[in-house]
């Protein structure tokens, strides 16, 4: 049970919220207090567009404990219009094939049961192929 | 003509700033349902094909989409919204809003009211009244109010052709920033033992000779008619109907008893395609109306929820329709995005097959 982590995090996952440093404009997901650019330790939050699209993908069939329920799935490295990568599973696909360069958009989904049934729902950030 | 005393409308007018609908993409066709359970027997089939979640869909994710589409229209700031309410009769928790954390993603958490509502299939046009009440009495500027649902029917029961997925989701505000003025509403409900579910039960039950006349035609043509004499309206004077719809044939006739022709329901009429809604379903009728109104238009929506009542609103677009409607997905937009299922798939997804 990770209930404070999960917690933690609701932000980031639900919105696809990092940061913006305030002195060189460097975009950062997940968030970082440190610049990863500059070394500045100003930063403010920044919600991405939630556009981009696929640049690199993967199909899971054997799923770690807590995704079974959803597996075969496929992750992706997702190229974001901000221009930063991503790492989300891809969802909705229907009979699509994923492909690389595939226009995908942000939704938030249900990620996993935190435990049982009887455990807290997790959600945050997936892609699925743009719908228009 | 004499005010209806019964007729619910706020002191301040009120309306719909921003709406936004949304279905998934999986559609499990009747005929696979009957393939199943009837030996394919083909005729007499309530729709045509039922909307499906996907596997990392619920109740929470659904409102969660259709209010970024409702805001995205809206165009307000978040922090300005007083009221997220949601009603459905799947919210993925027993105890622990579906509203909480739809406002906490949106950015109006935590100066907001927020709960969950239960009336069947009326909950979503329940909210939506609150929330009139909430701007109406200028408690707030903004409140959200929504309905959706991940219905589920016993397997070879007649529900099970047409418990579907989706709903729709408004920004109620101040009317002169409403892209369509919100008139009056009229409420009438009664004791009616037509459909339930207990606690811990996974499906409903329904009261078969309850569901028709004493049920659906008894509660929607009552509220669908005081309305219109109350506010001194014929069905010709409305452009556009939309009621709640369980199949495709209860909303046809309840739109030709209350005098409404065929192509003044058309663009509100889903379930044939998507299946039954349930708290989403009269109100995504009118998100895709919204879709292809005019200015000027007038809209009558009836919603039914068992148990039993009705909502009937009295709508008026207004010219800054024309302005947001473009501005997020249309409730057409997720009904063209279709992958067919078959009944083996469908019981995956629906979580049918034991797995313990
Ligand atoms: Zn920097």
């Amino acid at each position: 049970m990770e209930i404070a982590r999960h917690w933690r995090l609701k932000e980031q996952r639900y919105n696809l919220t990092g940061t913006v440093c305030t002195k060189c404009g460097e975009k950062s997901f997940p968030p970082r207090r440190v610049c990863p650019k500059c070394g500045s330790e100003t930063s403010a939050p920044f919600t991405f567009c939630g556009r981009g699209e696929v640049y690199s993908f993967t199909t899971i069939y054997e799923a770690p404990t807590g995704f079974n329920e959803t597996a075969p799935y496929t992750v992706a490295l997702v190229r974001l219009e901000e221009g930063l990568l991503v790492t989300a599973q891809l969802t909705d696909l229907g009979n699509d094939k994923p492909e690389i360069g595939m226009p995908v958009e942000m939704v938030t989904r249900r990620l996993r049961s935190d435990g049982d049934e009887r455990g807290m729902l997790v959600y945050g950030y997936k892609f699925r192929p743009a719908v228009v | 003509m004499t005010e209806n005393k019964n007729l619910l409308k706020p002191s301040r007018p009120v309306g719909i700033v921003g709406y936004g609908a949304y279905v998934p993409r999986y559609r499990l066709p009747a005929k696979e349902v009957a393939r199943v359970w009837v030996g394919g027997r083909g005729t007499g089939l309530p729709i045509k094909e039922k909307s499906v979640p996907g596997l990392d869909e619920d109740v929470i994710t659904m409102s969660l989409e259709a209010t970024r589409n409702a805001m995205k229209r809206a165009g307000v700031d978040p922090a300005e919204i007083r009221a997220v309410w949601f009603g459905s009769e799947s919210h993925p928790y027993a105890v622990k809003p579906t509203s909480t954390i739809v406002a906490e993603a949106i950015g109006a958490a935590p100066h907001v009211q927020a709960a969950d509502m239960e009336f069947a299939c009326k909950a979503g046009t329940e909210a939506m009244v609150m929330a009139m009440g909430m701007v109406g009495s200028g408690m707030g500027r903004y409140a959200i109010a929504g309905g959706l649902d991940t219905a589920q029917g016993k397997p070879g029961d007649a529900l099970e052709y047409t418990a579907a997925a989706g709903g729709a989701a408004f920004v109620i505000g101040p009317a002169d920033e409403s892209l369509a003025v919100i008139n009056a509403v009229y409420s009438y409900v009664t004791d009616t033992p037509d459909f339930w579910r207990r606690e811990y039960q996974r499906y409903p039950e329904h009261g078969n000779r309850f569901t028709g006349e004493p049920a659906y035609f008894k509660h929607i043509l009552a509220a669908g008619k005081i309305l219109m004499e109350a506010m001194g309206a014929k069905a010709s004077d409305y452009t556009w109907a939309t009621f709640h719809q369980p199949n495709a044939k209860f909303p046809q006739r309840a739109a030709s008893l209350l005098g409404f022709t065929p192509e003044q329901i058309e663009p509100g009429l889903l379930s044939p395609v998507i299946g039954n809604t349930y708290a989403g379903a009269a109100i995504i009728g009118l998100t895709s109306t919204l879709d292809v109104a005019k200015p000027g238009d007038r809209i009558l929506m009836v919603s039914f929820g068992s148990g039993a009542g009705s909502d009937a609103f009295d709508i008026t677009v207004t010219e800054k329709l024309l302005e947001r409607r473009d501005k997020a997905l249309k409730t057409q937009d997720y009904i063209a995005r279709r992958t067919e299922i078959d009944y083996a798939m469908y019981a995956r997804m629906r979580g049918k097959i034991a797995m313990k």
